[in-house]
C-alpha cells in the first residue's frame, strides 16, 4: 500500500486552535518562526467560545485593592493548595498584561464609567476581577486572536505576496500521532477531515493546545472535539500527565430539555444575583458552606443580598462558593429528593432583578433558554444540575517554559491540556487568563527551543508508514464495531462509575470495563470512505478517549481523599498528607498506563507568607508548617 | 415517536435526497436528529457541529429550505406529521452531505484590513466609554455561521458576483471597525465601497432575517456604511468638518449631508458608469424575474438531484 502523504516543513506546529493555541501561534510568529496551526474544526470555532463569564486578571479596575497576590491566594484556595504554585504565581502576575494586549488586537471589553475594562464578580474571586463582554467573553477572545492572526498574515502578504508565508491555519485537520527522532519531537502526523488525505508536518517544536476530555462523559458541556487528543499524544510521545483524577463538574448545566442536557449556564448568573433553590423553594447553599470558607461567606440571606451592592461590609452569598462545592451541594439536594422533576435544582434570576436588567446583563443566557428550552428566564427559574466541564489534570509541564515533562524534548503544552495550574479545582474565569498567559509562554519557549537546535530532527519512514496504517485501519474493518456504540458505552462507564461521587468498588469495576472496551476499540470499523466521514473520525478519537479515561480512573482509585474535583464517598475528607502528592501517569513500553506518586513542589516562603497561618493549618501537615 | 426526515446525501459530483424515519423525543432539536441518524443508520453522514448551544455557528444548514442552525431549530416548531427536509447551504460548494466549502468567507475576511491600533497608546491605556463600544459590540456578537452570506441573493443566485462582493459578514466587520472608538484607520467606508462590493447590496434585509444572533445587519451596519459614504464623498460640510474636528467629535456634529429633498440613489452616485451598477450583476436582462428571495413552502425540498 503506497499512500500519498502531503508533507510540510515548519519551525513550530501548534496543535489546537482555541485560545491557547492561537496565542501560542501569535507568539511563535512574532518570534520569526514559520508556524502552523492545526484546527480540528473551522478556524474560529474552538471550544473557547463556550467560556461565558470572563477572563480573570487583577487589573484593579473595579476594586483598587485587587492585585496579583490576592489573585494568587484565591487561585490556590480554589485549587485546595494542590496547584503548582509557580504556575499560579505567573498566571496572577501576567494575566493583566495579556488582557490589555488583547485591546491592541482590537478586543472590545465592557467598560467601567471611567472608560477602563469592566470587571465582574465570580465564584471564588475576592474582588470583581473578570474582564468580560456580556456573557460571550470566550467568543470575543477567540475572534480577537483569530483577527490578530489574520492581521499578521496581512503583514506577511504585504512583504512576501503570500498570506501563508509565515503562519498557516490547517482547518478541519486532526493529528493522530507525534513522530520522534530519539527523544525529540520531529513531526505531527494526521489527516484532513474534509478529504481524508494524510498530512505530515515536520517541525522541531510542537505545542499541544487541544483542550480537554469531557466527551468521555454522558452529561458534558464539551463539544465533540474534546476527546483528550493532546493528553493521549503526549503520553504516547513519552510525556507525563498529572492530576488526572480532578475533573470539574460545573454546578449549573441545563437539565431540561434532554437535547441540551449539559449545556452551560454561566456562573455570572449567580455573580449578578441569581440564587439556587430546591423544590421546597429553600435557598439551600447556606447549609453547605465548608469550614474553610466560613469566614468569607454570609450566613444569612439578608447579608448575602446586601453584598451585591455593598461588598466591602458584607460577606459573599454562598451561591458563589467554588464550583466543586456548589456541584456537590446540588448533587446532595437532588439525592435527598429535593430536586426538580428533571433531576436538577432551580436557578432563579426572575424574582431578583427587573427583566430589562436580565436581558442586558445576561443576553446570551436569555437567548439560550428562550431558543433552546422555550423558557423565559425573566419570568421563570431555570433548571440546572452538574455537568462535566473541565479537566484540571493534564500534561505535566515546566511552569516557566510550558515544556512537557517526561522523556520527550521539543513538546510544549498550554491551556486545558496542561496540568498543575488549577490544582484540584479551577476557579471560573481563570481558564481564559490561563490560556493567554501560558499560550504566550509556550509559543515563546517553543520558538526559543527550535532556535537552539543545530539540525532538525528527522522523521523515520517506518514511523510514517505505521502512523498511516493506524489512521486508515478502521476503514479496512468494514464489519468492525460501530464507533458510536463504543462511545456511548465509554460515556456510560465514565459517567456512572467515575463521575462526581466515586467509590473504590465502582472505580475497580470501571477499570475492568475500560479494559474490555480497549479490546473492542481495537476492532472498531468505519464505513463510507475517507471524505468527511464522521464515523471514521470518531473511530480514531476513541483510542485517545480511552487511554485518558484510564488515567482518570486509575488516579481516582489511587487518591484516597476528597479534594476539589475528586470526591471519594469512602474517603470524604481532605487529607493533608495527600496534598503533598501528585499522581503522575505515563505509558510503559507495552502501552499500559503506569501511575506513580511524586511530591508536589513546595511553595516559596514569601508566597506562603501571603496566607494567614490559621488558613494554612487547614490544608498542610504540621511538619510542613513547622 | 418516529418521524419522517429527508436529508441530502452526496458530494461535489452530485447526490440525492434520502429518506430516514427517526425517533424524536420531547425537547429535541434538528441536530439531535442528525446525530441519531449517524449513530443508528448512517455513521458516515457528514455534518459540522461543535457547541450545540448556538454559540459557535458550525451547524449551518437549510431546513425546509430556510437557512438555520441545526442546534437552534427545535423539533416542536414543526407539525407532528410534517416531513423535515435538511439540505446543505446552497451558496457554497458541497464537500459532502451537509458540509459545504465555506472558504469564500475566510478569503474575504483575510482581505479586510485588520484593526489598526492607535499610535502612542500603550496596552492598558485604552479608554473607551461603554456607549461608544456598544455599537461595535453588536457586530462582534457574530458567530460566523455564514447564514447571512448563504442567504444573500447577490451571491446565492450569482456565483459570478463572489469575486467582487464580500457579503454581509464582511460588511458588519467593516462597520465594526468603522465604529471602533480607537481604530486608527478612517477609510473603512470607502474601503467597503471600493473593495467589498457594498454597492451590490440592495438592502432587502434577508441577511438580518436569518441572523441567529439577531444582529441588525442591514439597519445598523450596511445602511450607515452606505450613508456615510455619500456624506464623505459629496458633502463639503463634512469634508470641512473632518479637517476641523477631531474624529471623535465628528459624531456629535450636526448631521450634515444630502439635502432632505434630494433623493439621490446611492449606487448611482458612486458608480463609475451612469445609472449605477446593477445590484444583481451587469449581465442581467430586464425585467428581473428570478432574483426575489422566497422562502420555499414547508416540505418542498429546495434542492434535489
Amino acid at each position: 500500500m503506497k499512500e500519498r502523504i502531503e508533507r510540510h516543513l515548519y519551525d513550530v506546529v501548534v496543535i489546537g486552535a482555541g485560545g491557547a493555541g492561537l496565542r501560542a501561534a501569535i507568539e511563535a510568529r512574532l518570534a520569526g518562526k514559520r508556524t502552523a496551526i492545526i484546527s480540528k474544526s473551522l478556524f474560529g470555532k474552538a471550544h473557547t467560545v463556550m467560556a461565558e463569564g470572563g477572563a480573570a486578571a487583577a487589573m484593579g479596575n473595579a476594586n483598587s485593592r485587587d492585585n496579583w497576590m490576592v489573585h494568587f491566594r484565591d487561585t490556590m484556595r480554589g485549587g485546595k493548595f494542590l496547584n503548582n504554585y509557580r504556575m499560579a504565581e505567573l498566571h496572577a502576575k501576567e494575566a493583566p498584561e495579556r488582557i490589555w494586549e488583547l485591546e491592541t488586537y482590537g478586543a472590545l471589553f465592557d467598560r467601567t464609567p471611567d472608560g477602563k475594562i469592566s470587571q465582574r464578580n465570580f465564584g471564588g474571586h475576592e474582588y470583581p476581577r473578570l474582564a468580560h463582554v456580556g456573557d460571550r467573553t470566550g467568543l470575543e477572545l477567540i475572534r480577537t486572536l483569530q483577527q490578530k492572526i489574520v492581521s499578521l498574515q496581512q503583514e506577511d502578504f504585504a512583504e512576501t505576496g503570500n498570506y501563508e508565508s509565515r503562519i498557516r491555519v490547517f482547518s478541519e485537520t486532526t493529528i493522530t500521532e507525534l513522530l520522534l527522532d530519539g527523544d525529540r519531537v520531529a513531526a505531527a502526523f494526521g489527516y484532513y477531515r474534509e478529504s481524508g488525505e494524510l498530512i505530515l508536518l515536520e517541525a522541531p517544536a510542537i505545542v499541544l493546545a487541544t483542550g480537554g476530555v469531557g466527551r468521555s462523559y454522558k452529561v458534558t458541556s464539551n463539544s465533540w472535539e474534546y476527546t483528550g487528543d493532546g493528553h493521549a499524544l503526549a503520553l504516547r510521545a513519552g510525556a507525563t500527565l498529572i492530576n488526572m483524577e480532578f475533573l470539574q463538574f460545573h454546578p449549573t448545566g441545563m437539565v431540561w430539555p434532554p437535547s441540551v442536557k449539559g449545556i452551560l449556564v454561566t456562573e455570572s448568573v449567580r455573580g449578578d444575583g441569581g440564587v439556587l433553590r430546591n423544590s421546597d423553594q429553600k435557598r439551600f447553599m447556606f447549609d453547605y458552606v465548608p469550614d474553610v470558607f466560613r469566614k468569607q461567606y454570609a450566613d444569612t440571606e439578608e447579608e448575602a443580598d446586601r453584598w451585591y451592592t455593598d461588598p466591602d461590609n458584607n460577606r459573599r452569598p454562598p451561591e458563589l462558593l467554588p464550583r466543586d462545592e456548589v456541584a456537590r451541594a446540588i448533587n446532595s439536594e437532588v439525592k435527598a429528593g429535593r430536586g426538580t422533576k428533571s433531576g436538577g435544582v432551580f436557578l432563579d434570576v426572575s424574582t431578583r432583578m427587573p427583566a430589562e436588567t436580565i436581558t442586558r446583563r445576561l443576553p446570551s443566557m436569555y437567548h439560550q433558554f428562550k431558543e433552546l428550552a422555550d423558557v423565559d428566564i425573566t419570568k421563570e427559574p431555570m433548571e440546572v444540575g452538574p455537568t462535566c466541564h473541565y479537566v484540571m489534570g493534564g500534561v505535566e509541564v515546566d511552569p516557566d517554559t510550558a515544556a512537557a515533562a517526561g522523556v520527550v524534548r521539543g513538546l510544549f503544552a498550554a491551556g486545558e491540556v496542561s496540568g498543575g495550574m488549577h490544582g484540584s479545582n479551577r476557579l471560573g474565569g481563570n481558564s481564559l487568563s490561563d490560556l493567554l498567559v501560558f499560550g504566550k509562554r509556550a509559543g515563546e519557549h517553543a520558538s526559543a527551543y527550535a532556535e537552539s537546535l543545530d539540525k532538525r530532527p528527522k522523521v523515520r519512514t517506518a514511523d510514517v508508514e505505521a502512523a498511516a496504517g493506524a489512521a486508515l485501519a478502521p476503514l479496512h474493518r468494514e464489519s468492525g464495531e460501530n464507533p458510536y456504540t463504543l462511545q456511548q458505552d465509554l460515556q456510560a462507564v465514565m459517567g456512572d462509575l467515575v463521575g462526581i461521587i466515586r467509590r473504590e468498588g465502582e472505580l475497580t469495576d470501571a477499570l475492568k470495563r475500560l479494559h474490555e472496551l480497549k479490546l473492542r476499540v481495537a476492532n472498531v470499523g468505519a464505513t463510507g470512505g475517507r471524505r468527511y466521514n464522521p464515523g471514521w473520525h470518531l473511530a480514531l478519537d476513541l483510542r485517545n478517549m480511552l487511554v485518558v479515561s484510564e488515567c482518570t480512573a486509575k488516579a481516582a482509585l489511587e487518591r484516597e481523599e476528597s479534594r476539589g474535583g475528586h470526591t471519594r464517598e469512602d474517603f470524604p475528607t481532605m487529607n493533608p498528607q495527600w496534598r503533598k502528592v501528585n499522581l503522575v501517569c505515563s505509558l510503559d513500553d507495552m502501552g499500559e498506563v503506569h501511575l506513580e506518586r511524586k511530591p508536589l513542589p513546595a511553595m516559596r516562603p514569601e508566597l506562603l507568607e501571603l496566607f494567614e497561618y490559621g488558613e494554612l493549618t487547614k490544608y498542610m501537615t504540621d511538619e510542613e508548617l513547622s | 415517536m418516529s418521524r419522517h426526515f429527508r436529508v441530502w446525501r452526496g458530494d461535489s459530483s452530485g447526490g440525492e435526497i434520502r429518506d430516514y424515519d427517526v425517533d424524536v423525543n420531547d425537547g429535541e432539536v434538528v441536530l439531535d436528529i442528525i446525530h441519531r441518524i449517524q449513530a443508528t443508520q448512517a455513521p458516515d453522514l457528514a455534518c459540522r457541529w461543535n457547541c450545540k448551544a448556538g454559540k459557535c455557528g458550525s451547524c449551518s444548514m437549510e431546513i425546509n429550505g430556510k437557512p438555520r442552525l441545526g442546534c437552534m431549530t427545535r423539533m416542536s416548531t414543526f407539525e407532528e406529521s410534517e416531513t423535515v427536509t435538511i439540505t446543505p447551504l446552497r451558496a457554497f460548494p458541497v464537500i459532502r452531505d451537509l458540509v459545504t466549502d465555506v472558504s469564500f468567507n475566510y478569503t474575504k475576511a483575510r482581505e479586510t484590513p485588520a484593526f489598526s491600533p492607535p499610535e502612542g497608546l500603550a496596552p492598558g491605556e485604552y479608554r473607551m466609554q461603554q456607549i461608544d463600544v456598544e455599537r461595535s459590540q453588536e457586530f462582534r456578537k457574530c458567530i460566523e455561521c455564514f447564514l447571512c452570506q448563504n442567504t444573500c441573493h447577490v451571491v446565492r443566485d450569482h456565483e459570478e458576483n463572489k469575486e467582487a462582493f464580500s457579503g454581509p459578514r464582511s460588511f458588519i466587520r467593516a462597520a465594526e471597525l468603522d465604529m471602533h472608538p480607537l481604530d486608527a484607520r478612517s477609510d473603512r467606508k470607502e474601503y467597503a465601497q471600493a473593495n467589498q462590493g457594498l454597492g451590490y447590496c440592495n438592502i432587502t434585509k434577508c441577511c438580518s432575517e436569518v441572523c441567529p444572533e439577531h444582529i441588525k445587519i442591514t439597519d445598523n451596519a450596511i445602511i450607515p456604511l452606505k450613508e456615510r459614504v455619500v456624506d464623505r464623498r459629496y458633502d463639503p460640510l463634512v469634508w470641512l468638518g473632518r479637517k476641523i474636528f477631531r474624529r471623535d467629535q465628528l459624531a456629535e456634529a450636526p448631521p450634515a449631508g444630502v439635502a432632505p429633498d434630494a433623493h439621490l440613489d446611492v449606487g448611482e452616485m458612486l458608480s463609475t458608469q451612469s445609472g449605477g451598477p446593477s445590484p444583481f450583476g451587469d449581465d442581467q436582462t430586464f425585467p428581473l424575474t428570478d432574483i426575489t428571495y422566497q422562502h420555499p413552502a414547508p416540505g418542498s425540498p429546495s434542492r434535489e438531484g
